[in-house]
């Protein structure tokens, strides 16, 4: 699995955060994703299936890799 | 697939049965049962659409397509829920909750810092003890108490006061302007009256912060940005009715949930791991945003669940049955403190709306429930559950009060 996030759609609801904490994280700033491990191993990926879902402004894509 | 456009729009159902008042009106579920957009027939002459179902809720405040601008939509209840500038006017500036991409993005940016997961979980110690604090008084005035003055308002009311750097002995005067801003009884006068009071009072707080800024939200956006009085004036409403009236609401009516849900109660009692998933399913289950909002116009032809919706018509999400959906939830109706999906509720909105404060809201919620049941093990309604007054028409459901009693140990 791959992991992509858009800075520029996040509106920093904090979604991802709670759900895949080794996987995301937000800016100090002003609280847009940070992407802390972009090839998360297997047992995260369904937090980070979870965090697709949940983030409002569909900020966060995944591509499966074979 | 039946052609909706032929059949009679339907008002917007704002009725629940006296006797479930956790459930949403009857005819709002009749309609989710049926289909996920109803034709909606509006005062002003207007159809457009009531969205009941889940996924069509979600497609809807996801797509930028469909605009927040309040000069673009109808409202479908006789009294408009009153903005600054008028409901249909474009949004006064600073007002963000009506402005799309990217203008939204420009304020919202301003703010998401000081919400972050971090930051809040920081606050956890002292919204413990603002909470603890107002338990002790609780204890010590001794029952019958007033959960609502007692407990509810008081909580969220100072946490955003601190955060903000609004006086918090002003609360009795704020608490009250918002009532009638939110209370459908109050005419569309009074409504706007109570708005420009509490824009008055913010913008006198922002000048004198202008001149002596202080150490909280308000002073640091004063000095850290480029905003103008009368921006920094309409987030500061923003956040202080945001920020006192949702969070009040849910935590007496969750309280008076599990009071009349004694079994998930005794769970919740039992196994602290149950909070985080009780709190969402509490707000799944009660989504106390529960009229006309949030909604949306059209600024092109989409189609979603299979309906097309037309440029110009407005969509009004239907969220107490949109969190029912039985497409997205199981035994959607009972209140389970164990879901595990609960969170993929809609109760803080979806797309770039999304609550702001959502963060804050759910660890004040975590903190005070578990803090409240904890101090009161034989915590009980002081009158028959018939008795207590709901907020029916109100735009943030939940009850006006709660009177509960204890025994004293």
């Amino acid at each position: 699995m791959r992991v992509i996030v858009d800075e520029d759609r996040c509106v920093a609801s904090g979604q991802c955060v709670m759900t895949a904490a080794d996987v995301f994280d937000q800016r100090e700033e002003d609280g847009i994703v940070v992407l802390l491990d972009p090839k998360p191993h297997r047992g995260l990926h369904d937090e980070v299936h979870n965090a697709v879902m949940l983030c409002p402004a569909g900020a966060i894509r995944v591509q499966e890799e074979s | 697939m039946r052609d909706q456009n032929l059949e009679t729009p339907t008002t917007l159902p704002i009725r629940r049965d006296p006797a479930c008042p956790f459930d949403p009106p009857p005819e709002l579920t009749r309609l989710g049962e049926s289909q996920p957009l109803t034709r909606l027939a509006f005062p002003d002459g207007h159809v457009g659409w009531l969205v009941t179902g889940y996924d069509a809720a979600r497609a809807v405040l996801s797509d930028p397509r469909f605009t927040a601008r309040p000069e673009l939509k109808h409202s479908p209840l006789p009294r408009p829920n009153v903005r600054p500038g008028g409901h249909d006017k474009p949004p006064a500036p600073g007002w963000f909750a009506g402005m799309d991409r990217p203008e939204h993005t420009r304020y919202r940016r301003l703010l998401t810092g000081q919400f972050t997961v971090r930051r809040m979980k920081a606050l956890e110690p002292h919204i413990a003890r603002i909470t603890a604090d107002q338990l002790d008084a609780m204890a010590a005035a001794g029952p019958p108490a007033d959960l609502v003055q007692a407990f509810a308002l008081p909580i969220p009311s100072l946490v955003i006061c601190e955060l903000l750097g609004v006086p918090y002995g002003d609360h009795a005067f704020f608490e009250e302007q918002t009532t009638v801003v939110v209370n459908m009884d109050s005419t569309e006068a009074q409504a706007m009256t109570a708005t420009g009071n509490l824009s008055g009072y913010l913008n006198d707080l922002v000048r004198q912060k202008r001149a002596r800024p202080t150490d909280d939200l308000l002073s640091s956006l004063i000095t850290e940005s480029d905003l103008t009085d009368e921006e920094l004036t309409n987030i500061a409403l923003l956040l202080l009715v945001a920020g006192h009236e949702t969070t009040a609401n849910m935590l007496a009516l969750g309280a008076f949930a599990l009071l009349q849900h004694p079994h998930q109660l005794a769970a919740f009692r039992a196994d602290t791991a149950l909070t985080e998933t009780a709190v969402e399913e509490l707000m799944r289950y009660l989504t106390i945003v529960h009229l006309a909002t949030p909604n949306r116009a059209a600024s092109a032809d989409v189609e979603v669940g299979g309906q097309i919706i037309r440029k110009g018509e407005t969509v009004v999400m239907g969220l107490p049955a949109v969190n029912r959906d039985p497409g997205q939830f199981a035994d959607p109706d009972a209140l389970r403190l164990d879901r595990t999906d609960a969170r993929h509720h809609l109760a803080f909105g979806h797309g770039v709306h999304q609550c702001l404060g959502q963060q804050l809201a759910r660890i004040e919620m975590r903190i005070a429930y578990r803090a409240l049941f904890d101090r009161f093990p034989t915590l009980c309604l002081a009158v028959p559950a018939a008795e207590i007054p709901m907020r029916e028409a109100s735009f943030v459901y939940g009850v006006w009060q709660l009177p509960v009693t204890w025994e004293q140990a």
